[in-house]
């Protein structure tokens, strides 16, 4: 029996962003959040390094700054417009969330403590400036405890365990969604006034990738089937520390506090990519750089990964050389405790998964896929725009990494991921409450629940001849290597192909559990096909854009090609076919130029 | 290295639905528990049901019983346990739905009835910033913050698998990390609450929850200052 809802506003996900949507209409809306997890399960839990905000706590710093450096480290295919609203709000936003009990750690005077993140300068000097405010390095976990346990104290309505499988339009408005419910494998049908997609990212069509098995991209598969194109696929940034082979986050905030990266000669080859600002140069960058290490035979034992240094010796020996210093002037000295306390819970991830204590031995890195700078469109207060004209879909919004606003261009800075969650989050929310407060409960399509089924029987009723889980193991292998850190026509074009004809086998499949009771099976060959249009767009968007930008590296195009490239990407899918159209970036106060760190 | 898992099955809908598999799998010594678990749901048998997120300690999906002691599955490699035979079965003292899930909301319950939350009704500096707050201050409640409501403690107690009204450790953990931190000020409710029936002086000190907790947090310490504020109602 499908049961039927009625909110004003229904939110999908229940991280960072979903939350704080949540919270912000909740008061002037009924608003449900809906997770595929228990919301405080969410991806966001995972961040660790801090959120970037000129609060000026221990030096100078503006929120123009700040601006500047998002939009350089976007090489410039960030809308300067939202980035301007995100790095002025970012300082309400932090000062909200210790408001609501967030735990940050504290300078000695009782203020939010800040770190230097990678790409973070001061404008004047240029140098690594401390913007991230942080909380040992399980800020995210601090972000998603605080906001999840106000909901809570807020009485917001969660469905847990609730599998989102559909967008509901009508006449072009959002209507609700279609979700299943996994203890008992019943669909249900939400009806709502507004939809705020906040379901995180994709990395899982990488082989190596810091994110969790959740982040399938089910958000933009399901808005791609309604219609509404993805922007900027082809970026996806690849963080430059992951645990090697296992791919977990290993926060720049190692850096931040004085962590060295050195190949195996024992060379700190950072100095040759980016001399000024050496390990805190943008993701990007380094990830580039580890990765030409390990082409040119520098990589360590020839086992692809490079070493992170974060023993106090070695952090005080550099510390020295680079004349860095503390607030005071003081020169910046460590000992093993202080970097413990500021790494947890990375000491933590070290010892368990690779016998190694990182303050007596380094760590082994490697790039690991980390974050979708691209996604749903949207303007900054996270209405989905549909079209170069900017065009929005009444009701629909999507908010966090599963949107595209754009604030992080072709790469994102350290931090601003949870800034994007919290400011984005929260204007999504208000203005989500004032769009229901003045509009009627839409219909419902006839018969809302029939593409879900259709789907769903598609999965259980396939031949057999091909397992999911092989499927998705092909398709991850052949994206890192082809859809990678760096890119080359022939592999994206081999990529495309691939991607077909993993397409035509996923048409094999068949669901074997046939219980209706948590019925993983269905739900993870479902987010299977996901990840397959996921992965034909990002490869079919990357091999049309001929130039390097950013997290974008085209061995065969490596220059940026500002004057027929600064533009994003829209692609629509329809009928397995991806169509891709342009729409000009938003250039307000910075024009481009030439990207050095 | 060949290993033997056990996985210890419940399938409802089935006439038998209780059952323990075995699986004969050749693995790396440094693969996770959850590799294994990954590995037979997608080549081996793909009706088995657990949750799992993250995989690498922090979401709190995928806490269950391994080799007869909770721990999360993410969280513990093959090497770890010193043995080829493997046993793996849901955490006790919540209900079993499918294989290794159980109901969590008899947990989730308990931990909504602490007040886990931020309380403070004072008006907001005057500037608009933040609340000061000392790095000591900070430091008092920092073990606890770190919870990551993976039920391994609680269902590891032998308090809660007897009488099921304690409201377990990881609930008094939650109110400890909002008890303690100098910026609340809801800490004599909380108190109140856990000085009921249901609360702290439940707690007969086994240890259980502090061996089992994934974070390394000090939960039977934690428990004790709680109790301990209780009995002199100072908060230090």
């Amino acid at each position: 029996m499908t049961q039927t809802h009625q909110f004003d506003i229904v939110v999908v996900g229940g991280g960072g962003s979903g939350l704080m949507a949540a919270m912000n209409a909740s008061g002037h809306a009924r608003v449900a959040v809906l997770s595929k997890l228990y919301a405080m399960r969410s991806h966001t839990g995972a961040a660790q390094g801090g959120i970037g905000a000129a609060l000026g706590n221990l030096e100078e710093d503006h929120a123009e700054w700040h601006t500047y450096d998002t939009v350089k480290g976007s090489d410039y295919l960030g809308d300067q417009d939202a980035i301007e609203f995100m790095c002025e709000e970012a300082i309400q936003a932090v000062y909200d969330l210790e408001h609501m009990g967030l735990p940050f750690s504290r300078t000695p005077d009782g203020r939010i403590a800040q770190r230097p993140f990678g790409g973070h300068t001061n404008k004047v000097t240029g140098k690594p400036i401390r913007r991230s405010c942080y909380a040992a390095d399980r800020t995210g976990h601090m972000i998603l405890q605080t906001l999840y346990a106000q909901c809570v104290k807020n009485k917001i309505n969660f469905f847990d365990e609730f599998q989102v499988l559909d967008l509901l339009m009508k006449n072009g408005v959002a209507a609700g969604v279609v979700a299943v419910e996994l203890a008992t494998g019943e669909l249900h049908v939400f009806q709502s006034k507004a939809v705020i997609f906040a379901t995180g990212g994709h990395g899982r069509i990488w082989e190596i990738t810091s994110n969790a098995y959740a982040y399938t991209g089910d958000g933009v598969a399901i808005t791609m089937r309604q219609g509404i194109p993805a922007e900027d696929m082809e970026f996806f940034q690849f963080h430059p520390t992951g645990i090697y082979k296992l791919g977990i986050l290993i926060t720049e905030a190692v850096r931040g506090e004085g962590g060295i990266l050195f190949n195996n000669k024992g060379e700190r080859f950072m100095e040759r990519y980016a001399p000024h600002v050496k390990e805190l140069a943008s993701r990007d960058v380094i990830s580039r750089a580890i990765l030409s290490e390990i082409k040119a035979g520098n990589d360590i034992n020839g086992q692809r990964y490079v070493y992170l240094d974060a023993r106090p010796e070695t952090i005080n020996k550099y510390a020295e050389i680079d004349g860095r210093t503390r607030p005071d002037g003081s020169p910046y000295r460590v000992t093993a405790e202080e970097i413990l306390s500021k790494i947890p819970d990375i000491a933590d991830f070290c010892r368990t998964y690779l016998g190694v204590d990182p303050v007596k031995q380094p760590m082994p890195v490697q790039p690991t896929a980390h974050y979708a700078m691209g996604g749903i469109p949207t303007d900054y207060f996270g209405r989905v725009v549909v079209d170069d004209k900017n065009t929005i879909v009444p009701g629909l919004y999507a908010v966090g990494e599963c949107a595209c606003v754009s604030v992080h261009g072709a790469n994102r800075l350290g931090t601003n991921s949870l800034v994007d969650l919290i400011v984005f989050g929260k204007h999504a929310g208000i203005n989500a409450a004032e769009y229901v407060a003045g509009a009627d409960m839409p219909a419902l399509p006839d018969d809302p629940t029939a593409y879900t089924r259709q789907q769903v029987s598609t999965l259980q009723n396939g031949d057999g001849k091909e397992k999911g889980a092989q499927i998705g193991q092909d398709l991850r292998r052949m994206m890192f290597e082809d859809v990678g850190i760096f890119r080359t026509e022939q592999g994206l074009s081999n990529a495309v192909q691939q991607v077909q004809q993993l397409r035509e086998r996923y048409k094999h499949v068949r669901v074997a559990d046939k219980g209706k009771t948590f019925n993983m099976d269905l739900l993870y060959n479902w987010e299977l096909g996901n990840m397959l249009d996921l992965a034909l767009v990002t490869a079919v968007s990357a091999e049309a854009r001929t130039e390097s930008r950013g997290a974008h590296a085209r061995e065969d195009y490596p220059q940026r090609d500002d004057v027929n490239w600064l533009k994003h990407t829209l692609a629509c899918f329809k009928d397995g076919q991806v169509n891709l159209s342009y729409k000009p970036v938003k250039i307000t106060k910075y024009l481009p130029k030439e990207r050095v760190y | 290295m060949e290993i033997t898992l056990k996985i210890a099955r419940y399938l409802p809908e089935e006439e038998n639905p209780r059952r323990m598999d075995t699986f004969k799998l050749d693995v790396d010594p440094s693969e996770r528990i959850l590799d294994l678990l990954e590995l037979v749901r997608g080549f081996f048998d793909e009706t088995l049901g657990f949750r799992r997120s993250c995989a690498h300690g922090v979401c709190g999906s995928d806490a269950m019983r391994i080799n007869g002691k909770n721990a999360l599955a993410c969280k513990l490699l093959v090497k770890d346990l010193g043995t080829a035979e493997i046993t793996i079965e849901p955490v006790l003292g919540l209900r079993v739905i499918k294989d290794l899930i159980v109901d969590m909301e008899p947990f989730f319950e308990n931990y909504r009835s602490v007040l886990p939350y931020f309380i403070n009704d004072e008006p907001l500096p005057a500037d608009g910033k933040e609340r000061l707050q000392s790095p000591q201050e900070r430091e008092r409640f920092d073990d606890t913050t770190k919870c990551i409501l993976c039920a391994a403690c609680t269902t590891a107690c032998p308090v809660f698998w007897s009488d099921g009204k304690y409201v377990g450790p990881a609930a008094i953990v939650n109110a400890h990390r909002y008890i303690f931190d100098s910026r609340d000020q809801a800490a004599a409710e909380r108190l109140k609450i856990l000085s009921g029936q249901a609360g702290a002086f439940r707690c007969r000190t086994a240890f259980n929850c502090t061996e089992a907790c994934p974070r390394d947090i000090k939960i039977t310490q934690a428990i004790g200052e709680v109790k301990r504020a209780m009995l002199s109602g100072k908060l230090d």
